[in-house]
């Protein structure tokens, strides 16, 4: 770890013709995992969301597909991801505060189907952000002008560059510092949020960028943020503005 | 030529297993000898009379593993498939993970085409040996030498 | 709930050799792995995957071959990666349905099926 400190430093920051998307990162296995739909587990979290969808469920007895329509009516959502909540729904309370994708599922899941909220990295949470991101398949990341999401990008950023951990480094050392150099036996990616949730094959499953941001802080010997606290909201609303203009390919495989 | 030997089960079995098979199954891109228990597993799925050589089997893997938690494999055997000519089983067995049966497979003439493609676990660096078993009990294989470089400091 | 994609033409010419691709969710637990409190993860694998073909019923109703035959058969041990992928092949001689199965521990089974035409 010192070692490639040392050698890392002369690393310029990424300038955005520079970004590039994690799996350019990975062996051409994995890419081949991730570019081919009947390969690529990810599908069966995308294809279970689909299903979902169209299911009826909590005291209204309504389906997302109810309200919402078809999925592809969700082409270009996970684009503008998080974003301050809008301003309808009967949660007052919760407009104009930002917020990820997962917890606007949560809130139509509380608020409209009127069922238990579900809890982070839920089966069919990850299942329905996995359907409706693979919607937004080779759209451009577009953040939205918000005043709530641009403070929110301003205190992520923050976060982005403040050491943490024993190891004392910030996000900013390893994604833009060090990216492209060795760290055991992976290769440190920019960090680009395109292809998120993630087949990960660490995990042998699919998880959220939260999760995947907390295995970054746990290496780091950080304590990691609890799931959905405002911090991780904030990191996720500046790693969406950091990659704006990148196109998505949920479902995502990194190794 | 050591990949084109044919050896007698009855040698195999008279000899201590493991130097003889050692001797007689080369991996064919490799200076490497094969495993004795890549040896000793493949006469025991080959059965009694069969005769096992190194040819017709293409074990396809990449020679530098970066996740051994998901390893792409296709494993083809030369056979024209038809009803009197086929290939009704491979077996893909492995050097070092804790089992050595990673998995078996059936095929028939309805197949057409003897090639199967998986996605494998690889515990660490090793050999793995592909043996495909023909409709006359004929026995081939292919070993091959995989490297599997460590797992991330980067985890939950 | 299990889910499982396939991935195969939906018509092939007649004698076509054709691809077929099965994917199934399931995470092919080994029994060797421990979860973040260090207790040992239950062994848990699919155990047999299948594919056989079931022809047409013919416009007389009546069918060449009754009953279904197999294509392509795994035995999977704890070295399949998790969501097992098995790729193969399939001869086609006749219009038909493909029947794809995936058996395991904990009574775990989970069906799948595929028509195909063939075209003379
Ligand atoms: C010590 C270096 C290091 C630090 C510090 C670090 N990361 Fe990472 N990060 C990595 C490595 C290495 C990977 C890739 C791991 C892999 O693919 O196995 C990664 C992966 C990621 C990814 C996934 C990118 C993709 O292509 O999907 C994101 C997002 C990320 N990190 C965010 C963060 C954030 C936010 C922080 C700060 C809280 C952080 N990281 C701190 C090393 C680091
Ligand atoms: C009873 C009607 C209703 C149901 C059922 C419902 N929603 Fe919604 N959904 C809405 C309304 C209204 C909005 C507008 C924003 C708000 O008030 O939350 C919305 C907004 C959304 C958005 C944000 C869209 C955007 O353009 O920003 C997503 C994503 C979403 N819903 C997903 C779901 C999912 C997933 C389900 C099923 C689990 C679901 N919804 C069920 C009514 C519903």
């Amino acid at each position: 770890m010192l070692l490639l400190l040392a050698s890392g430093s002369m690393y310029a920051q990424n300038s955005p013709e520079m970004r590039r998307s994690g799996i350019t990162y990975t062996s051409p296995g994995t890419q081949a995992l991730q570019a081919d739909d009947s390969q690529n587990p990810g599908m069966l979290w995308v294809r279970d969301g689909a299903q979902r969808w169209t299911i009826p469920s909590g005291d209204a007895r309504k389906s997302c597909a109810d309200c919402h329509g078809a999925i592809a009516t969700m082409r270009g959502v996970a684009a503008r991801y998080p974003a301050a909540s809008p301003s309808s729904g009967s949660a007052a309370s919760a407009a104009g505060r930002v917020i990820t994708l997962s917890q606007q599922i949560n809130r139509c899941r509380v608020e409209q189907q009127r069922a238990p909220a579900w809890p982070p990295e839920h089966a069919d949470l990850l299942a329905l952000e996995s359907a409706i991101a693979f919607e937004s398949r080779g759209l451009p990341m577009a953040p939205p002008a918000q005043p709530a999401l641009s403070a929110a990008q301003t205190r992520g950023e923050a976060l982005y560059r403040q050491r943490i951990g024993q190891v004392d480094l910030s996000c900013h050392d390893c994604h833009d510092r060090l990216a492209g150099k060795k760290l055991g036996g992976n290769t440190i990616p920019q960090g680009h949020v395109t292809g998120y949730p993630i087949y990960r094959l660490e995990w042998q499953a699919v998880g959220s960028l939260q999760r995947r941001m907390r295995g970054c802080m746990t290496a780091v010997r950080a304590e990691p943020y609890a799931w959905n606290a405002p911090e991780l909201v904030d990191l996720e609303a500046w790693l969406a503005k950091r990659a704006a203009g990148m196109r998505i390919e949920s479902p995502g495989v990194r190794p | 030529m050591a990949a084109n030997t044919a050896i007698a089960r009855r040698t195999a079995l008279r000899a201590a297993a493991g130097a003889a098979l050692m001797f007689a199954l080369r991996p064919v891109n490799a200076a490497i000898a094969t495993a004795p228990i890549l040896g000793e597993l493949a006469f025991a799925y080959a059965g009694p009379k069969a005769t096992l050589r190194e040819a017709r089997v293409k074990l396809d893997i990449t020679p530098l593993v970066e996740n051994g938690n998901s390893v792409p494999v296709t494993i083809s055997v030369d056979s024209p498939m038809t009803a009197n000519e086929h290939v009704v089983g491979i077996a893909l067995f492995s050097e070092k993970n804790p089992q050595n049966d990673v998995a078996l497979f059936a095929l028939t003439p309805l197949s057409g085409r003897a090639q199967v493609s998986t996605r494998i676990r690889l515990a660490t660096s090793q050999q793995l040996m592909a043996v495909a078993k023909m409709n006359d009990g004929s026995c081939w294989s292919h070993t091959v030498e995989v490297v599997v470089t460590t797992a991330s400091c980067v985890e939950e | 709930m299990a889910r499982a994609l396939i991935t195969m033409p939906k018509s092939a010419r007649l004698g076509e050799i054709i691809e077929v691709r099965a994917l199934v969710q399931h995470a092919m637990e080994t029994g060797y792995r421990r979860d973040s409190d260090g207790s040992m993860l239950q062994r848990d694998l699919i155990r047999r995957f299948s594919c056989s073909f079931a022809e047409a019923v013919r416009s007389d109703g009546t069918r060449a071959a009754p009953g279904t035959r197999v294509v392509f058969a795994a035995t999977l041990h704890a070295a399949i990666a998790a969501n097992p992928y098995f790729s193969f092949y399939f001869r086609a001689e006749k219009s038909g349905t493909l029947i794809f199965l995936w058996e395991g521990d904990n009574g775990f089974a989970h069906r799948e099926q595929a028509t195909l035409m063939v075209n003379a």
